[in-house]
C-alpha cells in the first residue's frame, strides 16, 4: 500500500464532512485517486463489471480499479461502437481513451455479449494486455472449482509479470485478510441500511461503497471504520417511508442523482448496486491455498446477479430472499437501457413479484441521464399508492 | 443481374439438396412433436450433434427456427407476442420469437417443433444462457451449460500447445462426462461409445468438406454466395452434424463446387466485386438484401457467419476416434473458440481473407438484436482500415425486427458504396492512386 493516502480529504472531518468528501470523490470524473496512485509509480488493473478477484491485483502491488463507466461524454469512444449498446461500455472505454485512467492491464468478463467484446475493442486501441477472464458459467460442475483456480493462477502470473513482483501465496493471504475485513465492514454498512435506514441515505451508502473501487482496500477499510460508528450514532429519526429493494444495478450504475431521488421518497433497505464489490458473502479465510479459497468463495459463497448462471440461484427466488431479508415492502426493478441480461431478468422478476403479491416499480435508466423529474413523480405516485391504500 | 443458369444436374444441387434435407429434418421434428417425443434444444455454437445423435434425440435449433420466422416474414407477430408479456424491444429477437413459439406449443410457419427434454448450450453466446433459463422456468427440464473458455486475448487463440490449453480441455472433458450421465438419465438410454465414434466420424467428414467448400470460394469467379447459398449450407451443417446424410451432403457439395471451378461457373454471370461479410444476415429482407449487392455485380466470397454459425466446423478439425471423449472435448473447445474469435478478435482473420480471397470490399452489418456479433464491429472496421487499404461499408439493421430494417436507406448506402468501388477501380486503372 502507498505510504501516502490516496484519499486524504475525509480525514479529521465530522460525519457530514466525511460523507461530503466521499460524494465529491465519487463524482469527480478525473479520478484523482488513480492519478495520485500513478504519480507515486503505481500500476493499475482496470477490471470491468461485475466481479474480479481484486485480491490478486492487490497482492501484486497494483491498484484494482473498478471500471463502471462514468457520467462523461464518450467523445472518442462513440466512434468505436455502433448503436444499440448500453452506455457503460462506451464511457469505460472513454476513461481509457481520454487518458483519465491510464492502465497497465484491462480485464473484462463474459457477463454479457457486449462486455466480452471489450477485450477485442480495448486490445485494438491499447498496447497493454486486454483480456477476458472466463468465470465459470457452469457453477455446479465439480470441475469448475479447479478450472477457476487455474484461471486465477493465470491472472496471478500476468499481474506478477506486469508489476514485476512475484505474487506469492503469502502476499495473497495478506490481501485476502484486507479484503475480508472490507467485506465485513460492507456487510455492516448494509446491516445499517437494512435495520435503521434512516441513519444512512441511499446515496450516502452508495458513495461509501463505491469508493472501494477507487482506493486501495486498506484505505477503504479505514474510511468505513471511521464512518460506521458515526452513522450508528447519528441522531436522525425514522420517517414514514416505504422500505424498498433496488434491483438492477449490477453492472451499469444508475446516475448518482437518481439514487438520491429514490432516497428522498423511499428507504432503500437493500440493493444490488456494485454487487461485485460484495459478491463474496463470507470471509474467504487466510488459511490453505489462497487461489482455491477464492475460487471456492466465488462459486459457493457468493451473491447472485443476472449474469451468472447457477441453478442453485434462481434469480427471482434470490430477489424474494433479499426482499424478505431486508423486510422490504416493495421493489424497484430497474434495468440499464440496452442491457440484455437485465431486461430479460426483469420479466422473471415481475412474474415472481406478481405471484408473491409484492408491489414493484419498473424503470429503465442510463448513466448519462440528467433529468429525473418524471421518474421522481412516477415513483412518488407509486409510493403514495402504497402508503395510502 | 441474372444468376447463372443451371448447366447440368450437378450445378445447383447443393441448394436443392440442402432445401430437401432441411424439409426432411423439419418433418422429423414435426413427427416427434406429434408423437410426444421431446427433443434436445441446442445452439449453433457447440451443438454437440455428435453426442446427441448417439442418444437419438431430435435436435431443435431455436436460432434457426427464429430466423425462419423472419425469412418467412412472420417474425413481427412472434416479436409482438413476446413483447406483450414484458420482453423488451431491445433484446435478442431470436429469444423473443422463440418465447412466442413456445407459447404457441411449438408452432412455427414451417410446422411444429417438439418440447425440450433437455437443453444443451455453451457460453459462446451469453444470450444462450439467459434463453435456456427461460425454458427452465417454462418446462422445469434439465439444462446443461457446457462452459467453454475461449481465447483470452487477441492473438492468443485456443489450440494445442497454447498456454493453459490442457487445463481448458480437461475442464471441457469433465463437463462432457457429466453431460453424458445427464443424457443417460434424461433419455433412459445407456451411452454407447461406438455410436458416438460413428457420429464423430461423420462429423470429421463434414468438417473436412466444409473447410474445402470455403477454400474453394477463392476461385474467380466465386462459386457460391457466402450469404445466400452459405446460409443453406449452414442449415445442413447444423441440422445434420454427426449424421451420414450431412457428411454425404458436404462431400457432394465439394464435388459440385470443384465442377463449377473446373468449368469456370460462378455464382454470378458477371462478377465485378468480391466482398466479405461481417456479422449476421438481414433475414427480414433476406433475398432482397443479397440482391442489393448482386445487382452491382458484388458477391460475398466469405463471411464471419460461415465460421461462427457453423460452430467452428470451418476449421476442418478432425476427431481422434481412438479417444472419443477427450477428442470431442478438444474439438468443441477449439471449434467454439474459433467461432468466438470470429466475433471478438476478427481483425487478423479478415486481413488474411482479404488477401487470400482477393476481396474488394468489406461489409459490416451490425444488428440491433445481437450484441455478440455487433458490439465491436465499428472498432474492428477502424482497425482493419488502418491495417489494409480496402473500402468498407458499415450498415446497421437487424436479423429479425423489420421495425429497424429500412430497405431504402440500406440501398442508398450500398449504391454509394459501389459507386466508390467503381470509381476507385477506374482511378487505379488510370494510375491515379
Amino acid at each position: 500500500m502507498n505510504a501516502t493516502p490516496l484519499f486524504p480529504e475525509w480525514r479529521g472531518r465530522d460525519l457530514d464532512g466525511i460523507l461530503h468528501a466521499a460524494i465529491e470523490l465519487l463524482e469527480n470524473t478525473d479520478f484523482p485517486t488513480v492519478k495520485r496512485w500513478r504519480e507515486s509509480g503505481g500500476k493499475v488493473v482496470g477490471h470491468f463489471q461485475v466481479y474480479f478477484p481484486e485480491e490478486i491485483a492487490h497482492a501484486a502491488g497494483m491498484l484494482p480499479f473498478k471500471m463502471r463507466g462514468a457520467p462523461i461524454k464518450p467523445r472518442q469512444a462513440d466512434s468505436r461502437f455502433g448503436s444499440y449498446l448500453c452506455s457503460i461500455l462506451k464511457t469505460s472505454l472513454e476513461l481509457a481513451l481520454s487518458n483519465r485512467v491510464p492502465l497497465e492491464l484491462f480485464v473484462t468478463h463474459p457477463i454479457c455479449d457486449a462486455a466480452r467484446n471489450l477485450a477485442g475493442v480495448f486490445g485494438r486501441n491499447f498496447p497493454y494486455p486486454c483480456q477476458i477472464l472466463y468465470l465459470p458459467q457452469n457453477a455446479t460442475s465439480p470441475a469448475a472449482r479447479e478450472y477457476l483456480r487455474g484461471e486465477y493462477d493465470r491472472v496471478r502470473e500476468l499481474c506478477g509479470e506486469i508489476a514485476g513482483r512475484e505474487v506469492t501465496d503469502e502476499r495473497l493471504r495478506a490481501a485476502i485478510g484486507v479484503f475480508d475485513r472490507n467485506r465485513a465492514l460492507l456487510r455492516e454498512l448494509y446491516a445499517i441500511k437494512r435495520g435503521t435506514p434512516w441513519l444512512v441515505a441511499a446515496h450516502e451508502a452508495y458513495a461509501l461503497t463505491a469508493i472501494a473501487g477507487l482506493v486501495p482496500r486498506e484505505e477503504h477499510n479505514e474510511l468505513l471504520e471511521a464512518v460506521l460508528p458515526l452513522l450508528r450514532a447519528r441522531g436522525t429519526h425514522p420517517q414514514d417511508r416505504v422500505r424498498v429493494v433496488f434491483e438492477g444495478g449490477f453492472c451499469e450504475q444508475p446516475p448518482f442523482e437518481l439514487i438520491r431521488s429514490i432516497g428522498r421518497s423511499c428507504y432503500v433497505v437493500d440493493d444490488d448496486f456494485l454487487i461485485g464489490l460484495r459478491w463474496l458473502l463470507e470471509d474467504v479465510g487466510t488459511q490453505g491455498d489462497p487461489l482455491d479459497a477464492l475460487a471456492d468463495a466465488y462459486l459457493n459463497r457468493s451473491s447472485y446477479s443476472p449474469v451468472q448462471h447457477d441453478p442453485r440461484k434462481l434469480k427471482e427466488a434470490m430477489l424474494l430472499e433479499r426482499v424478505r431479508g431486508a423486510n422490504a415492502q416493495a421493489v424497484i426493478l430497474a434495468a440499464a437501457k440496452m442491457c440484455e441480461p437485465g431486461l430479460e431478468e426483469q420479466v422473471a422478476y415481475v412474474h415472481a413479484l406478481d405471484e408473491a403479491k409484492l408491489p414493484y416499480f419498473v424503470t429503465e435508466f442510463e448513466e448519462n441521464m440528467t433529468s429525473f423529474d418524471t421518474l421522481e413523480i412516477q415513483l412518488e405516485t407509486f409510493v403514495e399508492n402504497l402508503l395510502f391504500v | 443481374m441474372d444468376q447463372t443458369p443451371e448447366v447440368d444436374g450437378i450445378v445447383g444441387r447443393g441448394n436443392r439438396e440442402g432445401a430437401r434435407l432441411f424439409r426432411l429434418w423439419f418433418d422429423g421434428l414435426g413427427a416427434a412433436a406429434e408423437e410426444g417425443r421431446d427433443g434436445a434444444y441446442v445452439f449453433v455454437m457447440g451443438s454437440l450433434g455428435e453426442l446427441l445423435t448417439a442418444f437419438d434425440l431430435p435436435m431443435v435449433f431455436p436460432e434457426i427456427n427464429s430466423l425462419q420466422t423472419a425469412v418467412r416474414r412472420q417474425a413481427h407477430e412472434y416479436l409482438n407476442e413476446a413483447e406483450d408479456i414484458g420482453y423488451s424491444p431491445d433484446i435478442c429477437g431470436y429469444v423473443k420469437a422463440d418465447v412466442a413459439t413456445q407459447r404457441r406449443g411449438g408452432m412455427l410457419p414451417m410446422g411444429r417443433v417438439p418440447k425440450p427434454a433437455i437443453a444443451v448450450l455453451t457460453n459462446a453466446c451469453n444470450t444462450y444462457i439467459k434463453w435456456a433459463e427461460i425454458w427452465e422456468r417454462m418446462y422445469h427440464m434439465p439444462t446443461y451449460v457446457l462452459d467453454i473458455p475461449a481465447s483470452r486475448q487477441d492473438g492468443h487463440p485456443v489450440h494445442r500447445g497454447a498456454p493453459g490449453f490442457e487445463r481448458d480441455r480437461r475442464y471441457v472433458a469433465a463437463q462432457l462426462r457429466e453431460l453424458i450421465g445427464l443424457l443417460e438419465t434424461t433419455t433412459g438410454k445407456a451411452f454407447d461409445v461406438d455410436r458416438l465414434r460413428e457420429a464423430m466420424g461423420h462429423a470429421n467428414s463434414m468438417s473436412r468438406s466444409w473447410k474445402r467448400v470455403i477454400e474453394l470460394n477463392r476461385s474467380r469467379p466465386s462459386l457460391f454466395n457466402a450469404l445466400s447459398d452459405g446460409t443453406i449450407y449452414l442449415g445442413v451443417c447444423n441440422g445434420f452434424r454427426g449424421q451420414e446424410a450431412g457428411a454425404r451432403y458436404f462431400e457432394e457439395l465439394v464435388e459440385e463446387l470443384e465442377h463449377k471451378r473446373a468449368h469456370g461457373i460462378g455464382t454470378l454471370v458477371d462478377e465485378k466485386f468480391r466482398l466479405v461479410f461481417v456479422g449476421v444476415p438481414c433475414y427480414p429482407i433476406f433475398r432482397r438484401f443479397t440482391e442489393l449487392f448482386s445487382e452491382h455485380g458484388g458477391t460475398f466470397v466469405n463471411s464471419t457467419y460461415l465460421w461462427f454459425a457453423s460452430g467452428g466446423t470451418n476449421l476442418g478439425f478432425e476427431y481422434d476416434l481412438k479417444d472419443p471423449i477427450e477428442s470431442l472435448a478438444e474439438g468443441v473447445l477449439v471449434g467454439c473458440s474459433d467461432a468466438m474469435d470470429s466475433m471478438f478478435f476478427q481483425t487478423r482473420a479478415l486481413d488474411s481473407i482479404i488477401g487470400e480471397f482477393a476481396v474488394d470490399g468489406v461489409i459490416y452489418h451490425p444488428i440491433k438484436s445481437c450484441r455478440t456479433t455487433s458490439t465491436g464491429l465499428a472498432d474492428n472496421r477502424r482497425a482493419l482500415m488502418e491495417l489494409r487499404d480496402v473500402p468498407s461499408l458499415f450498415i446497421e439493421s437487424d436479423m429479425m425486427d423489420r421495425r429497424v430494417v429500412s430497405e431504402a436507406q440500406l440501398k442508398n448506402r450500398i449504391d454509394a458504396f459501389f459507386e466508390g468501388l467503381q470509381s476507385r477501380r477506374q482511378q487505379t486503372a488510370a494510375g491515379i492512386s
